[in-house]
Order: structure tokens, then C-alpha cells, then sequence
């Protein structure tokens, strides 16, 4: 199939669907992998990164989960890049269709990534991609030109500029509201003057309300497409997404290679690193010596991921829930407990909640402990249990105002990273660092396994005796 | 009946009188309606009324101007505001889909409120407005109305007191109907210059390093020199208190000139704010031309020209669509003016003293008709009073309005 004719250009208006058969995998992971780096320029934008660094992160998301090279690479199966691209972008704008807000969120992350990719583009194939659409600008005469010569000089903002020499496009001053707002631009009769160096503007504009009408079309056709119960639950579970971020590759195996936990870590192991949902878990339990089901559900199988094995979380739980009878342990939390581990009933290897599932799912009622500490306390209470739990580590109230205002603006796992920053920045964490190459928090285990692995970092040598010493200040 | 003090508001049995045989619906309608026959411009606009003891009645919507003035009369509202043309009828809002009932098209809109110069005029202060404070309005609306029309091409502009101390702008073209609420934040961008509260001194911030003014700005400042040499300096001597001019020294960056002035002023501090002015421009010419320091201060200057001078806009009125405004010929229900359109052509001979009144029209309406035959419909009685030059004011407008409309339509269907 001559793909390649199809998407001739990097850079793509998305203006045709795609029109060959998918497979539902296809379907599926196309959006995912795309969702995860428009997941990350979102938090990106909460965390009021600039746009440079927004542009490195996002270029490294890129690599990582949606390389798009240009024209002249090589040794790249660019074919398939491009439709990977392209049916992603599909895939999403169905998942995003459906209210205003996803549509208005959809739409900033989109037009940052084309704008990222844009601004990385290779000049000719750039130049390529621009001819090859119609903006409908004017270009400005040499008349023209010359009778607005001191207002289009007194228009440019950098000093250098000269009118003489400069191109200059006309276009509806409704097409670049963001050169308007910053009065840069030379405006006559509802026309703006742009300058070639600002004619990106327009690209971007044009991109966005390209988008914006295709999504409101989209959605007016969804009701008709409500009935394919394959793909409706995964468009769903693609627009949670977006709310909580989405869930790394943390799903089943403890992670091997010497990471096998044992009971007794556990009470050191949650001082250092359980983000805090985990944390709290953690504490109520030890507080009460019981935990409600869905606290056991999200507490235990974060701990079976983290490395404890199945003997050592009957141990964990059996000297947890202290006051309760060996006979009634038995009978009531030991099946669980083995059924959590895929050693019962149905035998699923269940995977650990991610902050999506933690975020949307099972909202804790008035006597329970799980859920998101960010999102489920109140703000006064999620202030004093953060400083209670993390002081030690070097968050101090002073850190509070920047956290808190992530929560209230309903970025709950970019508060949560931040948090993760400002506890590590003993081990060299810098702010926008994230979990490592700027990646915010999508899963508790993720949180944990990275704040290990960086203690690890730091006394690389003394591994062994160190965790020796563990178990001994425990017991 | 006893002649109603200005400041007094007007009685229900006024108000009622006034919707019932003065207020120009019909003039409205067209207005709102771009064309004779009801369109959704007005079966999907948005009414909102405001009864005695704050009682507010929103999304109400009606289907002729007759409705509107027959529920306008029973309802007997203090003032009515105007908002948005929706997806949908606002009256069956409940009815609808949310999703279904959005704001699609409304007027462009600006307000350009008296209290925004509070911190300059030293005439009046809070609800005041003055002959003298009027020209502050005055030369905002000569300074918005030219750049709306110069700069974004629009034509149909209507003017409208406020009744107090402010004045409204409503624009009616197409484009400026059909912006987003993105475009209209952009807009008001653009015509914003003076930026920053109480806190900052220097509320004027439009240029990119030393680069010269922007040119719609430049333009705007060859008119408002002089304002600011009639207003500022001869009438409202802004400098001439030392809380004035210490106001005017910390917009100078050149800390020799500040200190020489200051040494000056305080000396001789019955100077006025024109030879204060005069003394700062000395000092800037101890500087030679082409010198850096000249044109920063050259600049300095041209900026606190625009801070005392450019239109203070409130910019929260015109960034969103679905902003509700006070309905023009309205009542000030606490001055009992009439909200009347103005002609930008002569804004600086406007009295917002001389805007008639409620129960001065109703007098004068009773001199003129005994009040014997009033039986019959009252539609045109506003022509028998001083109401009539301000109704065929908005008449004019909506003539052109709809000209504008059938030629539209006369071109698509070619």
C-alpha cells in the first residue's frame, strides 16, 4: 500500500481520516502511546513549564512512545510512523469529542505537539508541507509596503527588522489572536500585517480552529457510533486518561533482580519512599490494625508489585491486623489475600492500581483509608498529613503553597511529583525533573521503584549491609 | 406631580409610564434584530431583568418587540440588560440539552466607567461625575471609536451614556457578532494600555525594550497630547499636590532628573502642573538629542501622557460573550437619567446633565397632551418629547444596520 504518498509530510493538518481496516489492538495502542506524551505536555502546562522545556520533554515522550521522522531518514520504517501518527490522532479526537472541556483540553494539547514538532521540523521539508496547503494570506504589495513603512518598522519588535526587506502576509486579524492580544503586529481595516517570521502564528491558528471544528463535527457523528461495545469502553477508559495521567508499564511482575521485599522492610521502606496515598495506607494500618477492603485491595497488590511474595504478605497482614484471631484471619483475609496474588478463584495476576484507577475509581466513603490523599482530603488535612509524613525528607511548609495550588487546580499527580521532587532533591532531583527525564507520577509503584533505585544510586557499595541494617533497626 | 429630584429614583408609577408610552421598543428591536421580521438575533437573545429589592430574573426571551414590551410592563423592572443570542430560546434553557444551549453571537461590547480615574481626576471622586470629569470620557470615546474603526475595520458603532458616569460601546458588524470568546480577550488586548492596580506606578507597559510605540498606540497619542495638556495640566492640575507629583516622579527613570525636580518642587511648591511639566521638559533637553538618556526619557514622557489619558476599559465586559449590558434607554434607576446614544462626532459638548429624565418626559409629554385622550396606543409618544433627537439617533443606526443586512443577503443569493 503506497502510504507514503498518503502522508507525504511530517507535518500533518489531519485532515483525512484513515480509511483502512484497524485491528482493535492497533486501535487501542496507537491512542495509548499517544495519549502519553499529550499527557505529558498537559502536566507539563500545570507545572507552568516554559516552552522550551516543555519542548524538550515532549520530543523525548516522543522518542519514546511516538517517533516521527522526517522525509530523510533513514533505516526508519517512516510508513509506519506516520500511520501510527495519524490513526493515534483519530483514535483520541473520538475519545475527546464528547464534552467541551476535553475538546478545549485536547485542543491546546494537540496544537502544542504540532507546534513542538513545527519548531523541530527540517527547514525544506517545512517550506514542502506550507506549500502545500492554501493559508489564504495575501502577501503584502510593495506599494502596500511602502505607504506603511513606519507603522509596519514601528509594528516589528526586534530593532533589526526592516520593512523593505521583510515579506509580510495579510490575513483576518481574527486568524492570529495571539498576535493581536501583544499588539505585534501592524493592523489596518481588520487585517493584520504579519511578518514571514511570525507567520507560524498563523500555521498554529489555523491548525487549532481546524481542530476545534473537526472535534465538534466529530461529536455530533459519535451518537451513531455508541453502539460498537468493542470500542466504547476504550474510548472511555482513553478520556479518564487524560484526568490522571496515564499508567506506565507497572502492571504485574515484581520487578526481579534482588527487589524481593520482605515483611519487615516494609515499615522502613514506606518512610522512604511510598508516595502518599501509600504512605497513608500504611499508617492507618498501623494505627488501627485494620484496613477496610478497598484499602487492602490498593495497599496490597502496591505491595505484591513492589516485590513481597506471597508468603510474606500473609506474614504482613497476619501481623498487621493484630487483634483479630488466627481462625478468623483465615477464613476471611487469607483467601483474598492468595486470590490477590492469582492464586485463587479465577487465578488472575491482578496488577497494581494505577493513579488513574486510584483517581476515578471506587471513591472512598466516610470510613475509608485508600484513594488519593491529593484528591480525597481536605485541603487542610492533606496539608498537615503531607508535613507529617514528609518533613523529614525536606518538605517544608514553605512548599505547600506551590502544592496546594496543583490540588486545587485538580492536577493531582503533578502535585504528587512535585512532592516526589522536593523530597529527593537530596539526591539530586531537580524541579520539573519528575520521576526521571521530566515524567510526572502516573503510578504509586512507579513513585516507589524510582525513589529506591535512586537511594541505590547513592550508596551503590553498601547495598547489602545496608538493608541489613534495616531489618535490625525493625526488630 | 411633583417635580422628581435628579438624584432621586424614579418611582414604580414613573417607570411604569415610561415603558408604557416613551420607551422606543420598535427602535430596539430593529437594533438587536438586524432586519424587519424576527430573526433568532432576537428570538434567541437573551433578557435579563431586575425588579426591586434585587429580585434578577435571567434567560428570558420573547418572540416580537410587542412581547417584549408587554412582559416589560408587567414585570415593571428598574432595568433590563441584554446578553447573548443562544443555540436555543434562553426562555426553554431548562428544557434543552446543556450542550445545546451555548452563546453563539453577541454585540462586541466595552464599558468605559468614571471610577477607573478615580486615582487621576481631582474634580470628583466614586459615583461623581462632573463637566470637568466628563472629559476624560470624552476623549476616550474619540480614541476607542477611531482606532475600532481604523484598526479592525468595524462600522457600526452605537455609543450609549450610561446614565451616570460611564458610557457603553455596542458593536453590531457581523465579524465583531460572530468572535469567540478567544478573539474578543485578544481584542481587548489590544486596546489595553493602562495595566497594573494601585500598587504599581508605572501603569503603562506597551513597548518591546526601547522600540518605539506601537503605531496604533502612537497614532492615539498625537490627540491625547492635547487632552493632556488641557486636562491633566490647566484643569484638573494633577501635579500640583505633592502626592500629584511624587505620582509623576516615580514614572521618571532618570534619577538625576528626579532628584533636581524634586529639589525644585519642594522649594516652590505653588509651581502649577504646567510649569512642573515645563521643568521636566527642560531637564530632558539637558540631555543632547541622540543621547541614550534623551530618548528614554522622551519615551518616559509619552508614556505618562498615555497613563493620564488612554480609554481605561473594563476589560471583563468585552472578553466574554455571554456578559450581560444594561439595555440602551434605560432608566439609571439612581439618577433617573435615560441611558440615550451619544454621536462620537460631538462627545465634547455632551452634558450628561442635559440627558433628560424620567418624570421630565413624563412632564413634558403631560404639557403637551391633556390629559384627556391617552386611551389609545402610545408607541410614537417619546416623538413629543426631548426623547426624540436620542430615538432618531438609534434610528438612524438601525437603517444602516439593516442596509447593511439586505445587501448581504442580496450578494449570497447571487
Amino acid at each position: 500500500m503506497a502510504l507514503h504518498s498518503q502522508i507525504p509530510h511530517r507535518l500533518n493538518f489531519y485532515d483525512r481520516p484513515p480509511l483502512d481496516d484497524i485491528t482493535i489492538e492497533e486501535f487501542e495502542t496507537c491512542a495509548l502511546d499517544r495519549l502519553r506524551v499529550l499527557a505529558e505536555i498537559e502536566s507539563s502546562f500545570a507545572r507552568n513549564r516554559s516552552y522550551d522545556e516543555l519542548k524538550t520533554v515532549t520530543l523525548e515522550q516522543c522518542k519514546k512512545y511516538l517517533p516521527l521522522n522526517s522525509s530523510t531518514a533513514i533505516a526508519v520504517d517512516r510508513d509506519a510512523e506516520r500511520r501510527k501518527d495519524h490513526v493515534g490522532h483519530f483514535v483520541l479526537r473520538l475519545a475527546f469529542c464528547r464534552s467541551e472541556e476535553l475538546r478545549r483540553r485536547f485542543v491546546k494539547a494537540e496544537t502544542s505537539l504540532f507546534r513542538i514538532r513545527y519548531d523541530s521540523d527540517d527547514r525544506v521539508e517545512r517550506d514542502a508541507f506550507l506549500n502545500s496547503r492554501d493559508f489564504d494570506w495575501i502577501p503584502v504589495t510593495d506599494e502596500e509596503r511602502l505607504e506603511y513603512r513606519a507603522e509596519l518598522s514601528a509594528a516589528s519588535t526586534s530593532k533589526d527588522a526592516v520593512p523593505e526587506k521583510e515579506r509580510y502576509y495579510k490575513v483576518k486579524w481574527t486568524r492570529v489572536p495571539d498576535l493581536i492580544e501583544k499588539r505585534k503586529v501592524f493592523l489596518k481595516g481588520g487585517l493584520a500585517f504579519v511578518p514571514a517570521r511570525e507567520q507560524s502564528s498563523i500555521v498554529f491558528q489555523e491548525f487549532q480552529t481546524h481542530l476545534e471544528r473537526d472535534l465538534e463535527m466529530t461529536a455530533k457523528a459519535l451518537p451513531r457510533l455508541d453502539e460498537d461495545t468493542r470500542i466504547v469502553p476504550i474510548l472511555n477508559n482513553l478520556s479518564q486518561g487524560f484526568l490522571a495521567g496515564v499508567s506506565s508499564e507497572w502492571s504485574s511482575s515484581p520487578a526481579g533482580n534482588g527487589n524481593e521485599i520482605t515483611a519487615d522492610m516494609v515499615d522502613e521502606l514506606s518512610r522512604k519512599h511510598f508516595p502518599a496515598c501509600m504512605r497513608n495506607l500504611h499508617d492507618s494500618l498501623r494505627r488501627d490494625r485494620h484496613l477496610k477492603h478497598f484499602g487492602r485491595l490498593q495497599y496490597g497488590l502496591f505491595l505484591k508489585v513492589l516485590g513481597l511474595s506471597i508468603d510474606e504478605a500473609i506474614l504482613f497482614w497476619r501481623r498487621s491486623f493484630s487483634n483479630i484471631q488466627d481462625d478468623k484471619f483465615n477464613k476471611e483475609y487469607r483467601y483474598n489475600i492468595r486470590h490477590s496474588y492469582g492464586l485463587e478463584g479465577k487465578r488472575a495476576n491482578y496488577p497494581a492500581r494505577s493513579c488513574q484507577q486510584i483517581l476515578m475509581s471506587d471513591q472512598p466513603g466516610a470510613s475509608d483509608s485508600h484513594g488519593c490523599p491529593y484528591r480525597h482530603f481536605a485541603p487542610d488535612n492533606l496539608q498537615s498529613a503531607l508535613l507529617s509524613m514528609y518533613s523529614s525528607q525536606g518538605l517544608t511548609s514553605a512548599d505547600l503553597a506551590e502544592v496546594m495550588n496543583t490540588v486545587k487546580a485538580g492536577h493531582y499527580h503533578v502535585a504528587c511529583t512535585r512532592v516526589f521532587e522536593i523530597t529527593h532533591a537530596s539526591q539530586g532531583v531537580k524541579k520539573g525533573e519528575g520521576v526521571g527525564g521530566g515524567e510526572s507520577v502516573t503510578h504509586p509503584n512507579q513513585y516507589a521503584a524510582r525513589s529506591r533505585e535512586l537511594e541505590r544510586g547513592k550508596d551503590e557499595g553498601f547495598k547489602t549491609e545496608a538493608d541489613g541494617d534495616v531489618v535490625m533497626q525493625i526488630s | 406631580m411633583a417635580l422628581s429630584n435628579d438624584v432621586e429614583s424614579p418611582s414604580a408609577e414613573l417607570m411604569l409610564a415610561f415603558y408604557r408610552r416613551l420607551y422606543p421598543f420598535k427602535s430596539v428591536f430593529g437594533w438587536l434584530n438586524h432586519e424587519h421580521t424576527p430573526t433568532k438575533f432576537f428570538t434567541h437573545r437573551e433578557f435579563a431583568f431586575t425588579l426591586p429589592g434585587d429580585v434578577y430574573l435571567r434567560y428570558n426571551s420573547f418572540a416580537t418587540a410587542d412581547d417584549l414590551k408587554k412582559q416589560v410592563c408587567t414585570l415593571n423592572p428598574t432595568r433590563f440588560e441584554i446578553g447573548p443570542v443562544y443555540s436555543a430560546r434562553p426562555r426553554d434553557k431548562k428544557t434543552v440539552r446543556p450542550a445545546a444551549f451555548t452563546p453563539q453571537l453577541r454585540e462586541l461590547v466595552f464599558d468605559i466607567d468614571m471610577t477607573d480615574y478615580d486615582t487621576i481626576r481631582t474634580c470628583c471622586s466614586g459615583a461623581e461625575i462632573c463637566r470637568r470629569c466628563w472629559v476624560f470620557i470624552a476623549a476616550a470615546v474619540r480614541v476607542m471609536d477611531r482606532s475600532i474603526r481604523d484598526q479592525f475595520g468595524y462600522k457600526y458603532l452605537l455609543w450609549v451614556y450610561s446614565g451616570r458616569r460611564g458610557i457603553h460601546l455596542w458593536i453590531s458588524d457581523r465579524e465583531a457578532m460572530e468572535l469567540t470568546d478567544e478573539q474578543r480577550r485578544a481584542l481587548v488586548g489590544w486596546v489595553t494600555v493602562i495595566q497594573g492596580g494601585k500598587e504599581m506606578h508605572k501603569k503603562v507597559n506597551v513597548r518591546v525594550g526601547s522600540r518605539p510605540l506601537p503605531p496604533s498606540l502612537a497614532m492615539a497619542l498625537e490627540p491625547l497630547a492635547v487632552v493632556f495638556g488641557d486636562l491633566i495640566l490647566a484643569d484638573q492640575d494633577c501635579f500640583a499636590s505633592e502626592e500629584g507629583w511624587e505620582a509623576l516622579l516615580h514614572l521618571i527613570p532618570d534619577k538625576t532628573v528626579v532628584e533636581n525636580l524634586r529639589k525644585k518642587w519642594t522649594a516652590n511648591p505653588e509651581r502649577s502642573s504646567e510649569d512642573k511639566w515645563d521643568d521636566l521638559k527642560k531637564e530632558v533637553k539637558e540631555y543632547a538629542k541622540g543621547t541614550p538618556q534623551r530618548a528614554t526619557l522622551t519615551a518616559a514622557m509619552e508614556d505618562i501622557i498615555l497613563q493620564y489619558t488612554y480609554p481605561r476599559i473594563d476589560a471583563e465586559v468585552s472578553k466574554h460573550r455571554n456578559h450581560l449590558l444594561k439595555a440602551p434607554f434605560c432608566v439609571h434607576p439612581k439618577t433617573g437619567r435615560v441611558c440615550v446614544p451619544v454621536d462620537p462626532e460631538t462627545i465634547d459638548s455632551f452634558r450628561p446633565e442635559r440627558v433628560p429624565t424620567v418624570s421630565q418626559l413624563l412632564q413634558e409629554l403631560d404639557e403637551v397632551l391633556p390629559a384627556a385622550g391617552d386611551a389609545a396606543e402610545h408607541h410614537s409618544d417619546w416623538e413629543r418629547t426631548s426623547l426624540k433627537p436620542y430615538v432618531d439617533m438609534l434610528d438612524r443606526h438601525v437603517m444602516t444596520l439593516m442596509e447593511e443586512t439586505r445587501r448581504t443577503k442580496r450578494d449570497m443569493t447571487w
